[in-house]
């Protein structure tokens, strides 16, 4: 499969051309440009899809290394892995996650060149989007653990391009840097934990640590290497992988780390459906699942953390998700709770068979979410671009304005609230059954989370589509064809790509199984997700003040949740007041006085030195003379009586 | 040792002549006189060449140092403008530095040469004779060994190149001349 | 003959070091050439003596100081052909002004 690498190259060309050459196209001819280029991605990503699940042979799914660079060569003879290799690894969940990049991006180059007509850095947008969805692609299929490490850094340098894409706009600046910043903080556990575990294992490559011996239950190198080795009490294996999943845990926003994510909706909205919700924000889980063996067989107590933290995430979002009032916010703290929901099925996944249940539902509620994510998010563009703002209070009655984005909207409403028959219920209930088999508390908290992902999207779906019509000054018009186009092939996608036989194809240890729906769990998230539903209709469908005296009935969480938990006021207290009032001050001081003043010495008795020798070169001969003649006799003396 | 032999008496009045004029010309304030001065030292030192039976050195030291020269410096001092009246003083703090110098140099050297103790070759007491002329010929117009001819060469052509040098340094620039 | 090599020696050397002084001491170039004048001249005298006093039967010292009277004439020529040309472009020949070599 040599012509893999072109998956690769065509977004970094396409970066290199509209980068460098932009300026001299017609932003019209760049976007086509670059959405040409993806188109014959797209294409690939599709025929190796088709090439590696629809032509395979019975049996488990094989990984296949396309290729595979040396890079860096620091081997010796007592560490002959350990190199930095660039390549691709095919294997189920990455050919997965090429047909999510892929699509998902497709049609938000199409979608992109209707919302973003117009605007200033056209071309550099459509370039940024094409380094994002390099990155992107070279993430998921790195084989090794730095490789990923590089593409994830990517990643994030095109996420924050695109966030302040309107650099004009302060806010959008701040939100770029606290989305970097904050990202960049959690890397680097990431970079801290691939060290530890390289450093004992010798070795990047994901296909040597996760080669599992399925007889003695172990992750063959990591255990014969970390195995049993303590530090400061706690397994040196725990730690490794709980940093990396920390790295994961910035990324994907979880809890601690969410704070970023809802900022980071100053972007472009179609920047935001790419990779905010879509494709970015799953890095994290990619990343568990790319290192799950390692995860179930060495580390079982970090799953457990991984899904408690998942499972609190995913709560706390949802409740923040109800009291926001701009649509994007709610948006983001959706995203935030359903990957959480993902981070929860693969801290609640075994290993083999049914019992890997969670690694399925986990990759298949990524893709069926980046569907119907990526839909509710273009959606959203849509609205806004129609009505001009983000707030709920200047929309309403917009199904009489706008047919298209309604019925795509609630598609993916319902999708994403888990009714039968769209993918976001087959997904969800995977999960919940996944987490009702390992943990019942999960599995209450998971369920309760459902009912508030219905109610909140619904709250938004009413709040847009019915509830009483605000004074437009425009009329709200639909969007032109290159952006309901999109939403239109994603929502096909929402509805269908529940029926696919994820089972089949994703596996944590690559065998297919089966899997059959639990009745009663499906019914019992079904009603759930009713009850949410009814709720929101009953409060939003018409304009009345029952949510108000909802609100102010507790009025102090109603406040506390709106304001985010002050969440971001924590951090800020810490980093402002403790880290740079406290901690930082005292180095700042110990930095320029100590060290500026022992390089002012230097500089200093430098410049004086040669000031009072710079004489010695006065270019007067005589002086040259006499010292010669002192030499000479100094020499002689020397050589004659020494 | 007789010392008021005529040798002694010649060989001191050369050596009192040739140091209290080094030392005039190179101490004189006047750049005229200084020549003059060390026109006397090279005669005297032409004078010191004859005492050594050196006839032939002699007379070149005499046509060329004292009448080539000493007549070239002359000419240098009376073409640059003014300074054949011009004096100059020389500050204090100089003439300590090149003291020291000097005098530094004077002790080491002396120290060592009279620590040397050179074996001298007994016949030159007993006989002082002038070089012959034809020996010197010899010497310089072959090729063997303890002869000169290639030096001889090589200082001609070096003749030739200063002359021509001296030509091309000292003329005007043809820009000058028109 | 019955002078000692020293006193032809200590006669050399204070001549060679009176010519060094005036080198440092001398602010014009003439002078200075004078003061190398003198200097080429001390180390002739030891020639001469040594080849006198120690090898009489040859001639290499003698030849030597024949030489160096050469190439003191020569170049004594070509240096105050410089001389006269830093003058001509400078109008003054003191040492301490001509430093355009320096920079």
């Amino acid at each position: 499969m040599d012509y893999t690498i072109l998956l690769l190259a065509i977004p970094f060309l396409m970066f290199l051309i509209i980068g460098l050459l932009g300026y001299k196209m017609t932003p019209k001819f760049s976007g086509l440009l670059g959405s040409a280029g993806l188109a014959v991605v797209t294409a690939l990503a599709y025929y190796t899809a088709y090439r590696y699940f629809l032509q395979a042979a019975e049996g488990a799914w094989e990984t296949i290394t396309a290729f595979n660079y040396t890079w860096l060569d620091l081997s010796n003879a007592n560490r002959p892995d350990l190199m930095i290799q660039i390549g691709m690894l095919l294997d189920p969940i990455s050919v997965m996650m090429l047909v999510v990049i892929t699509t998902v991006s497709m049609m938000v180059h199409i979608y992109s060149m209707g919302y973003m007509h117009g605007e200033e850095g056209f071309q550099r947008y459509y370039a940024v989007l094409s380094l994002f969805t390099f990155a992107m692609l070279g993430l998921v299929v790195a084989t090794n653990i730095f490789q990923m490490y590089i593409f994830w850094e990517l990643v994030g340098v095109s996420s924050f391009l695109l966030i302040s894409f309107y650099f004009k706009k302060p806010s959008a600046v701040r939100a770029a840097k606290k989305a970097f910043i904050v990202t960049r903080f959690a890397d680097m556990f990431f970079l801290i934990g691939i060290l530890i575990l390289s450093y004992y294992t010798k070795t990047f490559d994901f296909l040597k640590l996760t080669a599992v011996d399925a007889e003695t239950q172990q992750a063959t190198l990591v255990f014969s290497t970390m195995g049993g080795k303590m530090f400061m009490g706690m397994s040196v294996t725990s730690i490794a992988l709980l940093l990396i999943f920390l790295g994961g845990a910035g990324k994907s926003a979880m809890f601690p780390f969410h704070i970023w994510l809802p900022d980071a909706m100053e972007g472009p909205t179609p920047a935001s459906a790419l990779i905010h919700a879509a494709t970015m924000v799953v890095a994290g889980v990619f990343l568990v699942a790319r290192l799950f063996p390692v995860y179930y067989f060495e580390a079982p107590e970090v799953l457990h953390i991984i899904a408690y933290i998942g499972a609190f995430t995913s709560l706390f979002a949802a409740i923040i998700a109800c009291t926001q009032t701009d649509i994007k916010r709610v948006l983001a703290f959706s995203t935030i709770s359903q990957i959480a929901y993902m981070m929860v099925a693969l801290g609640v996944s075994g290993y083999e068979g049914h019992d890997g249940l969670g690694f399925t539902a986990s990759m298949w509620h990524l893709f069926t979410h980046a569907m119907f994510k990526a839909t509710l998010f273009m959606a959203a563009g849509c609205i806004i671009h129609a009505v001009h703002s983000n707030e709920m209070d200047a929309m309403g009655g917009l199904r009489h304005h706008m047919k298209k984005t309604y019925y795509t909207f609630a598609i993916a409403c319902f999708a994403i609230a888990g009714i039968f028959p769209l993918s976001g219920f087959f997904s969800k209930d995977e999960i919940l059954v996944a987490a009702f088999e390992a943990d019942k508390i999960l599995y209450w908290c998971q369920t309760f989370v459902a009912g508030l992902t219905a109610f909140y999207m619904f709250r938004l779906f009413f709040r847009i589509f019915f509830y009483d019509e605000p004074n437009y000054e425009h009329t709200p018009h639909e969007a032109p064809a290159n952006m309901w186009v999109p939403l239109a092939i994603l929502s096909v996608f929402t509805i269908f790509s529940g029926w696919f036989p994820f089972s089949k194809w994703i596996s944590a240890n690559l065998i297919g199984y089966e899997i059959h729906t639990v009745w009663p769990i499906a019914i019992g998230s079904t009603v759930v997700a009713l009850i949410g539903i009814g709720t929101a209709y009953f409060l939003y469908y018409k304009k009345n003040d029952i949510p108000d005296r909802i609100a102010n009935s507790c009025k102090r969480f109603y406040t506390w949740a709106s304001h985010r938990f002050y969440i971001d006021e924590v951090y800020l207290f810490i980093t402002n007041k403790i880290i740079f009032g406290g901690i930082c001050a005292a180095i700042a001081w110990f930095d320029r006085h100590i060290i500026d003043g022992f390089m002012d010495l230097l500089g200093w008795t430098t410049n004086t030195v040669s000031e009072e020798t710079k004489e010695i070169q006065s270019g007067s001969v005589q002086q040259y003379a006499w010292v010669f003649i002192m030499g000479v006799i100094t020499i002689v003396t020397l050589a004659l009586y020494l | 040792m007789d010392l008021f032999s005529a040798n002694n008496i010649i060989f001191f009045l050369l050596a009192t002549i040739i140091l209290v004029f080094g030392f005039l010309s190179v101490t004189t304030t006047k750049i005229l006189r200084a020549a003059t001065y060390l026109f006397f030292v090279l005669f005297a030192i032409a004078g010191l060449y004859l005492f050594l039976s050196y006839e032939f050195l002699a007379a070149v030291q005499l046509s060329v140092y004292a009448g080539g020269i000493v007549v070239l410096f002359v000419f240098a001092i009376l073409l640059v403008k003014n300074l054949g009246e011009e004096t100059e003083k020389v500050s204090f703090q100089k003439k300590l530095v090149g003291g020291i110098a000097a005098f530094a140099g004077v002790v080491v050297t002396l120290i060592t040469a009279f620590n040397y103790g050179f074996i001298l070759n007994e016949t030159a007491d007993e006989a002082v004779e002038s070089v012959n002329m034809q020996a010197v010929g010899n010497a310089l117009m072959g090729v063997e060994k303890y002869q000169y001819l290639l030096p001889f060469e090589a200082s001609s052509i070096l003749l030739l190149a200063c002359i021509i040098g001296s030509v091309v340094v000292a003329q005007k620039n043809k820009e000058e001349k028109r | 003959m019955n002078i000692p090599v020293e006193y032809f020696l200590v006669l050399s050397t204070l001549l060679f070091f009176i010519g060094v002084y005036g080198f440092i001491v001398r602010k014009n170039l003439i002078g200075i050439l004078m003061s190398i004048e003198l200097v080429l001249n001390a180390v002739n005298i030891n020639f001469v003596v040594f080849n006198r006093f120690l090898f009489p039967d040859k001639l290499e010292g003698f030849i030597y100081g024949l030489f160096v009277i050469i190439v003191a004439a020569a170049e004594t020529a070509v240096a105050i052909a410089i001389i006269i040309n830093v003058y001509r472009n400078m109008k003054n020949i003191d040492v301490n002004s001509i430093k355009e070599l320096k920079n």
